[in-house]
């Protein structure tokens, strides 16, 4: 989707965060992105080398850390993942389903120079 | 030179959140409901927003916002010729409305003398799910003829929404589609999600539509008053 208003936004979130602390540079970026936001680490990377250019974040490197989608069932309380695909529970058949992980969408942490 | 790690867990669209949040609180402080409207090109978005129109004004004084990614104001000027307050956004090739954008255009409406607002977002099933406006109400047209497989490949825009609107029912003759797989498909990413099935072209299914859309309305105006 929208890679460019995402990596615009990291970037703005890890330059706030450096500057409150006084930081000389951002070495590095951590991102922590559940299988169900729909962003290609690939174009992120790709915007993020532009656009960090002659900031406290340039030649940064950027994380993903990918986190597995899963689902809780509302009647028998199994727990399954998720892969490319909803399915219904694989335990009782059931619809009645809850996404407990995959969509988490945000900045963890950033490591910098003093 | 040492490395400290800097712990920040924030949200990448904070930034959009809280504006979406600003939005909320004007439209609060007008009293004002507003619903996110999405759907692929070709749902029958603008027409839906149309019939709706007709079937409640003047009773209930309605503002568009209408979003599209090309500098054209075919929808706003549809909207602007029945008399209703319309504005274009152009998002500029973006494929989604953000709250910064919606903000702009409620400055452009006279929302004092509103008590609905319709915000119609770019024609897409992907990204407006991820862009909170400030909205109350999330809202998805599914059309007939785009098929009864799309809740299984656009999982993300049903988990998302408060009410489903099954467009076009009129061509049901015409296409193969599997309601009940469809209804499945919405069953599993969003059970009990409240569902009309309409047409634009017949009418069909309107009244039950109307008087949900006008119970939320009133829902509104009692929660402002108390």
């Amino acid at each position: 989707m929208h890679e460019l208003a995402v990596t615009e936004s990291v970037l703005e979130i890890a330059e706030k965060h450096a500057l409150q602390a006084q930081a000389l540079r951002v070495t590095d970026v951590y991102l922590v992105i559940g299988r169900l936001a729909s962003i290609v680490d690939d174009s992120i990377q790709f915007y993020w080398e532009m656009i960090a250019a002659n900031t406290i974040c340039q030649d940064s490197k950027l994380h993903f850390q990918r986190v597995p989608a899963q689902m809780t069932c509302l009647d028998c309380q199994t727990i399954f993942d998720i892969s490319d695909r909803t399915t219904p529970c694989p335990n009782c058949a059931s619809y009645h389903l809850k996404i407990t992980a995959g969509e988490e969408f945000y900045v963890d942490s950033i490591a910098i120079e003093k | 030179m040492p490395l400290t790690r800097l712990p920040i867990v924030e949200n990448i669209l904070s930034a959009n959140d809280q504006v979406a949040d600003l939005n909320r609180k004007l439209l609060d402080d007008h009293n004002l409901l507003a619903i996110n409207l999405m759907a692929s090109p070709g749902a029958g978005k603008t027409s839906f927003i149309l019939k709706t129109i007709q079937s409640i004004s003047p009773k209930i004084r309605l503002g568009v916002i209408e979003g599209d990614t090309a500098p054209v104001t075919i929808d706003a000027d549809k909207i602007n010729s029945v008399g209703i307050p319309a504005v274009q956004i152009n998002t500029g090739g973006e494929c989604h409305l953000d709250a910064v954008m919606v903000k702009a255009g409620m400055q452009q409406l006279p929302l004092a003398e509103l008590d609905l607002l319709v915000i119609e977002n770019v024609g897409n099933l992907i990204c407006p799910a991820a862009f909170n406006l400030g909205t109350h109400i999330n809202l998805l047209i599914a059309s007939i003829p785009e098929g009864d497989d799309k809740p299984y490949k656009y999982p993300n825009i049903y988990r998302g929404i408060d009410v489903l609107l099954v467009n076009k029912t009129d061509l049901l003759p015409y296409i193969d589609f599997n309601m009940e797989y469809f209804r499945q498909g919405v069953e599993m990413l969003n059970p009990g999600l409240t569902t009309f099935a309409v047409s634009c072209k017949t009418l069909d299914g309107f009244p039950e539509w109307i008087s949900w859309l006008c119970q939320q309305i009133a829902k509104k105006i009692v929660n402002h008053e108390s």
